[in-house]
């Protein structure tokens, strides 16, 4: 995994809401392949840190390279050209399409993303609701049309904000498999999670952010000796 | 009262379908713009007239006739709507409805001033094109061919804004932004683009409505002043942004307009507004609106 060359370049980037300071200069980088979570108490900055790189944010400074290419200036539907996409924390299933529509709202930005038959056959449950409301479906099934939505598009990097959040366990696990499985077939991603039980059975490194900026790093095979400190930073 | 002529009923009816049909264009483009934009489009009215004027223009300056002019007028004031989105709407976005109002209102205001300073305020003659001039002897009554295809022509154009709306790719990019415009932008879909080009659509939809009414009404600067407070009821009481709201409501509220002209012709400016004031205390997102 250490010869993977890095996908994702993040060198202090700051970002603001309105008048709010929230990043203080964010430090951090993914490679090819890898899992990277972004762990942190809530508030933290790891939503508004997805946001920033994805340009859904108004004012924001730094640098964000992704495959060597500055993207700090550039307009978010010109940024997801370049192969990121977001499963926003909020999900963002939109209420005046079905599930169908959802799926296939997201342009193909490169080739190589997965059919639509494949997106069904990850998650069954989508394809018995095809023509129900997005909103209508359960909360699981939204998450599952939220990541399903954007593996259609060939986006090379994922960034998942908080997938598990208020799901049941039995959904959790089958989330769980799902990006174990993505991880499998090669895709980048970058997870946002507070569930660090989930997280710890994925990532291949995890940064930990704290008012705004990465105060620390670990790789997963040094999880055990990072326990205690984790716990610190988690308040857990 | 009840004395009924069918031939009276049937020609007041006619021109009930006739208003309907401008209604139902114009209150469709407002629900666009409104739905997409969150705008209030008081411009819409000056739109319309302007619509009117270039095909007036078309024809007596370049000698376009109406045919050409029924594209081209669209296609010109929707240009002209789409740079006055770029310059002057985008500006205002994210802020208060009431911004946008109160611009669109000063836009209409100066449009149909300076129309009125070099037009004055009589109906310039604009000819029925030679193809639709005449009738057809219906038995119960006489119906004139431009009438029959101003309506026909209306309700194809409001049926294929509805299905290019909720039925394609396009339209749900348009209703997926209408909901959550950051997103659909970080899905990678030019959304400001986007919003240019369908308030250049709505008011190209003002504007054909413009040329439709040229042949009926004579082209006056203050057509759309006349009209446009009567759309916005329409609007209303369909659902604001409602597509098929204002399709369904127009129609049948030119209809309902023209049946009151028949039997109580004295309510027949105010049945549309009375009709407006119930909806509003019965059901205040419209007919057709979403809660």
């Amino acid at each position: 995994m250490d010869e993977a060359r890095v996908l994702l370049d993040v060198k202090g980037l700051q970002a603001w809401y309105g008048e709010s300071h929230i990043l203080h200069g964010v430090d951090f980088s993914v490679r090819e392949g890898e899992v990277v979570t972004l762990l942190g108490r809530n508030g933290a900055g790891k939503t508004t840190t997805l946001k920033s790189i994805m340009g859904m944010i108004g004012k924001r400074t730094g640098s964000v390279q992704f495959d060597g290419q500055e993207t700090i200036n550039l307009t978010s539907d010109r940024i997801a050209r370049l192969g990121l996409a977001i499963c926003p924390e909020e999900r963002g299933i939109f209420a005046s399409l079905n599930v169908l529509e959802n799926l296939m709202l997201p342009p193909q930005v490169r080739p190589g993303g997965l059919p639509v038959e494949q997106i069904f056959e990850l998650f069954p449950n989508l394809k018995e609701r095809i023509s129900s409301q997005g909103t209508k479906l359960s909360g699981g099934e939204q998450q599952m049309l939220a990541i399903g939505r954007i593996l259609r598009t060939g986006a090379r990097l994922l960034m998942l904000d908080e997938p598990t959040e208020g799901l049941a366990p039995v959904i959790i696990e089958q989330i769980g498999h799902t990006i174990a499985r993505l991880k499998q077939q090669g895709f980048t991603i970058l997870l946002v999670e507070q569930n660090f039980r989930f997280a710890s059975t994925l990532a291949d490194r995890f940064y930990v952010m704290e008012h705004g900026r990465v105060i620390d790093a670990f790789a997963n095979a040094d999880l055990a000796a990072n326990m205690d400190k984790l716990h610190d930073y988690l308040g857990v | 009262m009840f004395n009924i002529s069918t031939q009276a009923l049937f020609a007041q009816l006619l021109v009930g379908l006739i208003n309907g049909s401008f209604y139902a264009l114009l209150s469709l483009g407002l629900a666009v713009i409104f739905g997409m934009l969150n705008i209030i489009n008081f411009a819409h009215g000056a739109l319309y007239m302007m619509g009117a004027f270039c095909a007036y223009f078309l024809l007596n300056v370049l000698g376009v006739n109406y045919w050409l002019a029924l594209i081209l007028a669209p296609l010109l004031i929707g240009g002209l709507g789409a740079v006055l989105e770029r310059t002057m709407l985008q500006r205002l976005a994210g802020l208060d409805h009431l911004y946008g109002l109160l611009l669109t209102f000063g836009l209409a205001l100066i449009i149909q001033g300076l129309f009125q300073n070099y037009f004055g305020s009589s109906g310039l003659p604009y000819a029925i094109p030679q193809q639709l001039t005449g009738g057809q002897n219906l038995g119960f009554m006489f119906l004139p061919n431009y009438r029959a295809w101003v309506v026909v022509f209306s309700l194809t154009v409001c049926l294929a804004t509805w299905f290019a709306i909720e039925k394609t790719k396009l339209g749900s990019y348009l209703r997926a932004a209408t909901e959550n415009p950051t997103l659909v932008r970080a899905f990678g879909i030019n959304v400001p683009r986007m919003i240019t080009l369908t308030y250049g659509f709505g008011v190209g939809l003002a504007a054909l409505a413009g040329v439709l009414s040229a042949p009926i009404n004579q082209v006056r600067p203050l057509m759309g002043a006349d009209l446009i407070i009567v759309v916005f009821a329409v609007v209303v009481i369909g659902g604001m942004g409602s597509i098929m709201g204002s399709i369904v409501t127009g129609f049948a509220l030119g209809i309902l307009e023209g049946l009151t002209k028949y039997f109580y012709p004295e309510a027949s400016n105010t049945v549309v507004f009375v009709i407006m004031a119930i909806v509003l205390m019965v059901k205040p997102n419209g007919l057709f609106g979403r809660a």
